[in-house]
């Protein structure tokens, strides 16, 4: 039998960083809020009530469509998709069925280091449901409880063409899509909170045929650990049944986190038949060339792009450049601390290094630290041209950081600067020697590690101020011309 | 006479000289409907407190501002049971909704109650506007104050029935197929059918979302006219709503319709329509033309394929927007159902009604997969052919003069067993809906002791002619003062 091959694609959904509501004006963050307390009419469903279109939600589905090299045709329209359930209060939801706001664009990632594209079919907008409660699983509970908060939030749908070949392409598809979206503004990235979630379709074909094989739809994978797990295992069970002879059935499994495997959810005959139709309570969209050039010139450097950037202008690495473009206000900080006067590299180390580890800890974004670009730009002059030592500046850094001194004023404020000046340098190399005549003898007899106690002996008796670089050397010419 | 006999200008005339209050109008209105609607029905609800309350604020209002106050200041109406009320308990003549008490008001609620409108109460209607007779309520059947063995019409049979029995001066209806026209017809009253987006449907518990239009119903064209200018207009609640200015609507009323142009649909004189309903046809025709207007035949040949459109087209709407019934906010499902699937079918069926039910299973079938293109698809582009008919006609005249509906008020129980003769009783309405156009019904004349009206149609956004044309009429005939038999004590 021929080898198998998989072919996969990803219908991800991105609750949008709107203000309001998708069809009213409830606000669109409903997370710890009291149970029903973020509704009115219209996200209820109350009968009478009327959608009115977020003007908001639909430019930033238009802004990711460009950024994904789409089409944004002239007319666009939304449309019901109606199913029973009890977290969908109208009882049909209000999505884009033949006429999306963008078509036929495609996503870059990055896989092993290698460049793959994947086609995007779609980018259309939709309203979030409600959420369910339960005492338990829902499948042991005497009740559900609805909650409405969520109802009718901005979700945003990008559709994959199944161009993947992998599991392992998956989560990388996943994590060059969610960064874009980040870089927009149009969604914080959470897949633990469900503000971004992924559905998978997967099939398997022998490598070479052109007609897919019988697709399914997997879901509940809301990380990238478990949309990779939940593939390999599914295109193993495709495989496993295929080369028994056994044939795929059409359906909709659920990855089971405990279980670590896909759960058959729902059969082809149980498939909902979701009688699409235009929603009357809406006039059709008109998207205007004006409004789609603006947002085409407001977009901002795509990461992928960015990145090629980065590395072509500075001399820093290409880990480095992945650290310093997870978001753009990093890389955005980076080049003003570059700007700023520091060298690309060690701006780089300082930035990716201490500084973003005292951001973790502070929880706090770097553009909203207390260190401004210029301030860490001037740290990190002043630790390359040796006016003050590396675990110095360090300190003063977490100081300055915690009160909001800028750090290079307390380095003069305290006398911190490092000590190059000849005279000062050789009577602490004197008293070094004199206090540790082993070690000095043992460096003159080849123990190159002795070196280490005598710097450090200089270092203390200099209160950290002597450079360490100076030290080392002058401690090498001394130690090299023995009784002078 | 009683007083809400009089039109609402000579009320409103009186409210400002002090000759009247708000308050004894509402009170007047009150018990009549006391007195008069256990035999008429029409009312499902009465709404005493708010109504003392908007009286008193209405005479406060008359008092400080005589003639700033609006004409509709301190007028007894009353709403169709589909428009939401704040507060006010709103079933769509539904069980399915009984209790449901909405938080907010419709827009046009809200623009009657900031007009200085009275509400005295709800109205009776079929079940979610779904009929042409009134008896698909789940609660009551409204009867024809004509002719207590009659039916008023549907589905604003209720909002009709009020006026003409002198309960309330002008009621809010809705009409998706002819649910103002056809009972304002069997009634006796003028009923308008506004375009498509000249009123706000925030709040109107939707039929059809794409033909449904509130309207008003009184006893004059001009009281339409008051009413309608309060209510239409854009609303940003409803995307639907035009934002084209609505204008001056009163000038229409005194231009008379010299050199108009006024085209008769030879298909709207088919088979069906009555003698005595093409008499008084015949009649205004008449006398129309003797006040100078030219009356020429016109044809719109997509007419006959207008009503099977249509019945795919709304019960396809149907379908969906009744979907929010499920049992979890509203109606109740059986407490024994094992299953989702058993506790949504248990509270509907006990919920909705037979025709409702009728209707929601035959638009999730045009719906369905497989069968959209062949129903749902082609009877949208019927429904373009049939604008384009209007379109086409519209340029050569400036108005259509037609029956409203092919009968006068049929018996009770007549048409219940035969849905499709049901159905028919829209056929002449139901097109205007299709193609969004402006129409009214006005009273013409009657036909063995029942009133017959006419329908005006006009072109999209064309209120001003047709309230032009059924103002003639109006004038013409000079029945309006006339009441129902037992009503005018
Ligand atoms: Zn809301």
């Amino acid at each position: 039998m021929a080898e198998l091959e998989p072919v996969i694609g990803l219908e991800v959904h991105a609750q949008l960083l709107t203000k309001s509501k998708m069809f009213c004006g409830c606000r669109a963050e409903y997370l710890g809020l009291p149970p029903n307390s973020n509704t009115c009419p219209t996200c209820l469903g109350l009968p009478g009530a009327l959608p009115v279109i977020n003007r908001a939600a639909v430019e930033m589905t238009i802004r990711t469509a460009l950024a994904l090299a789409c089409r944004i045709p002239e007319f666009s329209k939304f449309d019901r998709k109606n199913y029973f359930y009890p977290d969908l209060p109208k009882g049909y939801q209000i999505s884009q069925f033949d006429l999306p706001l963008s078509l036929a664009g495609q996503l870059e990632f990055e896989v092993d280091g290698q460049r793959r594209a994947c086609g995007i079919t779609r980018v259309h907008l939709e309203e979030d449901a409600g959420t369910l409660h339960h005492a338990g699983e829902i499948h042991t509970s005497n009740f559900s409880l609805v909650d409405l908060n969520r109802a009718g939030v901005p979700l945003m749908e990008v559709v994959g063409e199944p161009d993947l070949r992998s599991p392992r392409e998956a989560p990388q598809y996943l994590r060059a899509l969610r960064q874009l979206l980040i870089y927009l503004g149009v969604n914080d990235g959470n897949m633990e909170q469900g503000s971004l979630r992924c559905d998978a379709n997967v099939s398997l074909r022998p490598r070479g045929q052109r007609e897919m094989g019988v697709k399914v739809e997997v879901k509940n994978m809301n990380s990238f650990r478990s949309l990779e797990a939940a593939l390999t295992y599914e295109v193993g069970r495709q495989t496993d049944l295929i080369q028994r002879g056994m044939t795929i059935v059409q359906e909709t499994r659920g990855w089971s986190e405990l279980e670590q495997a896909t759960v058959s959810q729902r059969g082809k005959e149980e498939a909902q038949d979701y009688r699409y139709f235009p929603e009357p309570d809406l006039p059709p969209l008109k998207v205007g060339r004006e409004l789609v050039e603006q947002l085409k010139a407001g977009l901002p450097e795509p990461p992928m792009r960015l990145r090629d950037r980065l590395l072509d202008q500075y001399e820093i690495s290409a880990e480095q450049v992945l650290v310093l473009t997870e978001r753009p206000q990093d890389a955005a900080y980076f080049e003003a601390v570059v700007a700023a006067g520091a060298p690309p590299r060690a701006a780089a180390n300082w930035q990716a290094g201490p500084l973003q580890a005292l951001c973790k800890a502070a929880r706090v974004e770097v553009e909203r630290c207390s260190i401004s670009a210029g301030e860490l730009a001037d740290l990190v002059r002043m630790v390359e041209a040796g006016e003050v030592s590396g675990s110095t500046a360090r300190e003063l850094l977490a100081e300055a950081f915690e009160s909001g001194a800028s750090p290079a004023a307390l380095v003069t404020e305290r006398g911190l600067a490092q000590v190059s000046d000849a005279a000062q340098m050789d009577a602490w190399v004197d008293d070094a020697l004199r206090q540790l005549p082993k070690a000095a003898a043992d460096f003159q007899a080849g123990a190159e590690r002795a070196l280490g106690p005598l710097v450090g002996a200089i270092r203390k008796a200099s209160g950290n101020r002597a450079n360490p670089d100076l030290a080392a050397r002058l401690l090498r010419e001394r130690l090299a011309r023995p009784g002078e | 006479m009683t007083l809400l006999g009089l039109s609402i200008s000579e009320l409103g005339r009186r409210l400002r000289s002090r000759e009247v209050s708000a308050r004894e109008l509402a009170l007047e209105a009150l018990d009549r409907i006391a007195r008069l609607d256990p035999a008429v029905g029409a009312f499902l609800r009465t709404t005493e407190e708010l109504a003392m309350a908007q009286a008193e604020a209405a005479d406060r209002w008359l008092a400080a501002d005589p003639q700033g106050a609006p004409p509709l200041c301190g007028i007894p109406v009353a709403h169709k049971d589909v428009l939401c009320t704040s507060g006010v308990e709103t079933t769509a003549g539904s069980r399915i909704l009984e209790g449901f008490v909405p938080p907010y008001d419709a827009t046009v609620v809200a623009r009657m109650a900031a007009a200085g409108a009275v509400v005295v109460g709800k109205l009776n209607c079929d079940e979610f506007a779904m009929g042409s007779s009134n008896e698909n309520s789940a609660y009551q059947a409204t009867v024809n104050p004509w002719d207590h063995t009659r039916v008023p019409g549907g589905s604003s049979g209720g909002s009709a029935a009020a006026v003409a029995a002198r309960l309330a001066c002008a009621t809010l209806g809705s009409d998706t197929g002819g649910s103002i026209r056809l009972p304002a017809s069997f009634c006796g009253v003028v009923g308008v059918k506004p375009s498509y987006g000249r009123v706000s449907r925030y709040g109107l518990i939707a039929f059809a979302s794409s033909l449904d239009q509130v309207g008003p119903l009184t006893k004059t064209v001009e009281d339409s006219q008051l009413v309608l200018s309060a209510i239409a207009g854009a609303d940003p609640h409803d995307s639907t709503a035009t934002t084209e200015p609505v204008g001056d609507l009163a000038a229409a009323l005194h231009q008379g319709v010299q050199g108009l142009r006024l085209g008769v649909p030879r298909e709207y004189l088919a088979a069906g329509v009555g003698a005595g309903v093409r008499e008084v046809l015949d009649q205004a025709c008449q006398r129309l033309e003797r006040e100078g207007a030219e009356l020429v035949e016109v044809s719109l040949p997509s007419t006959e394929y207008a009503l099977a459109a249509y019945y795919v087209i709304a019960p396809a709407e149907v379908s969906s927007n009744l979907a929010r019934m499920d049992g979890v906010r509203f109606g109740r499902g059986e407490p024994a159902a094992t299953s989702l699937v058993e506790a949504y079918e248990s509270a509907r069926h006990r919920g909705f009604g037979p025709e409702v039910r009728r209707r929601i299973a035959l638009g999730t079938y045009v719906l369905s997969s497989g069968y959209y293109d062949a129903y749902y698809l082609r009877a949208q582009k019927v429904r373009t052919l049939v604008a384009q008919d209007f379109a086409r006609v519209f340029q050569q005249v400036d108005a259509l003069v037609s029956p409203t509906a092919p009968t006068a008020a049929f018996l009770l129980g007549e048409r219940v067993a035969d849905p499709l003769a049901m159905y028919a009783t829209d056929a002449l309405t139901l097109p205007a809906n299709l193609a969004g156009l402006a129409g009214i019904s006005v009273p013409a004349g009657f036909a063995e002791g029942l009133p017959v009206g006419v329908q005006v149609l006009g072109p999209y956004l064309g209120e001003a002619v047709c309230l032009r044309v059924a103002a003639a009429v109006e004038a013409l005939s000079d029945l309006w003062h006339q009441a129902p038999p037992g009503t005018d004590g």
